[in-house]
């Protein structure tokens, strides 16, 4: 029978199966993070538990480090301290390879498993965090776990899960100049809502994913969540073998043949079934960016601020009441004359080598507006380091970004990087959640071009205008 | 785990679509190693003002609802990041059971993890009791998981759906490492049939 690439993925872990379809999943690779493992690591110790596969599971902190230049001198707030060294603590006791503060190597989990060749076609990947997604773009299924489960995975190796359905999002066509992954995969969730994709591992395919670079399909992938699928897959292919080869963790010599014979199997049969299908022409994608409080509330540039009579049903209609409310915004307002206090860049969504460049492009010949605050987070001590050494820093710092160390940081302001009550943040992350980026902060998502058109505007701006 | 068999309480309103993770529990408080005390934080930006004190327009600050042991809320409960933090919370407040007509998937399955039942009803169902809920003190609705019903205050009764393995897990308080420790055996056939099928991942 003709099967998708999550039904072979699927198949090829399950340990065990029971009468009601309950399916004990093998999970290759656990990544783990300071803020949703402290509980995990003392429910092992308090149950005299070992972690099974230490050798398969990779320590970092990321979300509450701080992105200050010196922050090797240590972590002031007194909490965050205390996770990241119970993080420490507990990959010392339990034999996990950590990629500490100091280490160049630190950075967002989702950034470093990729970079660290950790992320690999035709793997089951759990990370307790929704982001988790992103791995799908080498064709791994990779999903975002809790605590419980997180405990679960380091005893067991093993997640007990049921079958998700399978949902096929078919780019079809060619990108338009100025729009991006980030464009792609929001104006997916604009289509489907929050929860279109619930109950759900997407599949992202079509001609216009096909011509993503890896890290632009690792931006798609990493909001399958803010959809509501677990996980988003895109099949291996050329580009998917050429970003590994090489990479640390990367299978080496004859592994790397088996594993690539192996590899090339992973794709979906021709006649495979899919419960959903949603088709999008990329020619008719334009820059978008986000009016609410919830990543579906997605518009084109162009377009005005919606009126809450707009749409159709009574509970979207209070939705977009409270949103407009907290995010200060009047119905019919062109939203490019939205203007904004604060740029961030980066996030497990933009945070890599390609985002930087593609902000020093736009920046070319421009600065940051006077008065705005502009911040640049990279997703790693790695891809800050190449940034450097591709002249692409010393720009984005003498345009007037502030160049900060590597880490979650503004995406979620776990770290001393916040939104202010009322501050509009232009944003390259992944959620505008109320009080995501700081109490009472206002966040509208866009791609990393628009983010830097809007750096030098100091409003919401449609890139194309400018680069 | 505490076991979850019968449930009778008061059910607060929350009649808001897309409820998320961040407003169940906002981030400076998973700064805890701990898995208790988040109580007092949930949904601490609707319920406190900037300055810590209680809005007392935010339902459960209201006398009749700061015993709920039920919440009942709208569609898409819980969407958003993967924190186990926001059932902690809703449980550390006493809070035992969300009726919603849909749920995130990565918070509904957290929930079974912590003795929370989740209960996905029909959007007309909810709105009922969404109605009962704004009752307060006087809606007093019975959740029975044995049976799979629940009891509204004029003694109508619906019934719901619930993952067999799942409810069987919460009425005994199973914790799930144990239950697959039992199949240690096929886990360790797994890995040998991986070591020799996918070599580069064994030690990987």
């Amino acid at each position: 029978m003709a099967k998708t690439l999550y039904d072979k993925i699927w198949d090829a872990h399950v340990v065990h199966e029971a009468e009601d379809g309950t399916c004990l999943l093998y999970i290759d690779r656990h990544l783990v993070h300071e803020v949703t493992s402290p509980q995990a690591f003392e429910g092992l110790r308090m149950a005299g538990r070992r972690v099974r596969h230490p050798e398969a599971t990779t320590a970092v902190p990321d979300h509450n480090v701080p992105t200050d230049l010196d922050r090797a001198k240590g972590i002031k707030d007194e909490e965050s301290r205390i996770q990241v060294e119970a993080l420490r603590q507990n990959a010392k006791d339990f034999g996990i390879e950590i990629f500490d503060v100091a280490d160049i190597r630190q950075g967002i989990v989702h950034i470093i498993g990729p970079e660290q060749g950790l992320t690999q076609p035709g793997m089951t990947i759990v990370c307790g965090d929704s982001h988790t997604a992103t791995h799908g773009a080498f064709g791994a299924l990779a999903h975002g776990i809790g605590t419980s489960e997180v405990e679960h995975v380091l005893a067991t190796q093993t997640l007990i899960q049921k079958k998700s359905k399978n949902m096929k999002v078919e780019v079809t066509g060619t990108l338009p100049t100025g729009v991006t992954a980030k464009d792609i995969t929001l104006s997916v969730i604009g289509e489907t809502g929050t929860a279109g994709g619930t109950g759900h591992v997407i599949e992202y395919c079509g001609e216009a994913i096909r011509a993503l670079s890896m890290e632009g399909r690792m931006t798609v992938c990493n909001m399958a969540i803010e959809g509501g699928a677990r996980a988003g897959l895109i099949a291996p292919d050329q580009k998917t073998f050429a970003y590994l080869k090489g990479r640390p963790h990367a299978p080496k010599g004859d592994d790397w043949d088996k594993a690539m014979a192996y590899w090339a199997t992973l794709f979906s049969d021709e006649g495979a079934t899919y419960d959903r299908v949603l088709t999008l022409d990329a020619a008719k994608i334009a820059p978008v960016v986000t009016w609410g409080t919830s990543p579906e509330d997605v518009l084109p540039i162009t377009a005005t601020v919606p009126h809450p009579e707009d749409f159709a049903d009574k509970g979207k209609q209070a939705a977009a009441r409270r949103a407009l409310d907290y995010m200060g915004l009047t119905p019919g307002m062109r939203l490019s004359d939205i203007e904004i206090d604060t740029v961030f860049i980066g996030s497990c969504t933009n945070g890599r080598i390609e985002d930087l460049r593609e902000v020093a492009r736009v920046m070319e010949g421009h600065k940051v507006k006077a008065g705005l605050r502009a911040m640049i987070v990279p997703g790693s001590g790695l891809v800050r380091k190449q940034a450097e050494e591709e002249g692409i820093a010393r720009k984005l710092i003498e345009a007037g970004f502030d160049w900060r160390m590597a880490g979650c940081s503004m995406c979620l302001g776990m770290n001393p990087d916040q939104l202010a009550p009322g501050e509009r943040c232009a944003s390259t992350s992944n959620r505008n959640f109320e009080g995501r980026q700081g109490y009472k902060g206002r966040t509208h998502l866009m791609s990393p071009a628009m983010a830097a058109a809007a750096a030098i505007t100091g409003r919401l701006t449609d890139v194309r205008e400018i680069a | 785990m505490d076991k979850f068999t019968k449930l009778t309480g008061v059910a607060a309103p929350l009649p808001q679509i897309n409820v998320d993770t961040d407003m169940i529990i906002p981030k400076q408080f998973l700064k805890t190693i701990k898995r208790t005390g988040l109580g007092v934080s949930l949904f601490s930006e609707m319920r406190y003002d900037s300055d810590g004190r209680e809005n007392p327009d935010f339902v459960l600050n209201k006398p009749a609802y700061r015993d709920a042991k039920i919440l009942v809320a709208g569609e898409n409960f819980g969407c958003g990041s993967s924190r186990e933090h926001a059932p902690w919370a809703i449980l550390d407040f006493g809070i035992r059971c969300v009726i919603a007509p849909s749920f995130a998937d990565i918070f509904y399955n957290n929930c079974f993890k912590n003795g929370i039942l989740p209960i996905v009803l029909p959007q007309e169902e909810v709105d009922k009791l969404m109605d009962d809920a704004e009752r307060g003190a006087n809606a007093i609705v019975t959740v029975d998981l044995e049976s799979q019903t629940i009891t509204g205050p004029d003694g109508g009764s619906i019934g719901f759906e619930v993952d067999p393995f799942r409810k069987h897990c919460l009425l005994n308080g199973l914790d799930d490492i144990g239950l697959t420790m039992e199949k240690a055996d096929a886990i360790a056939d797994f890995e040998a049939k991986r070591a020799t099928r996918t070599p580069w991942l064994a030690g990987a």
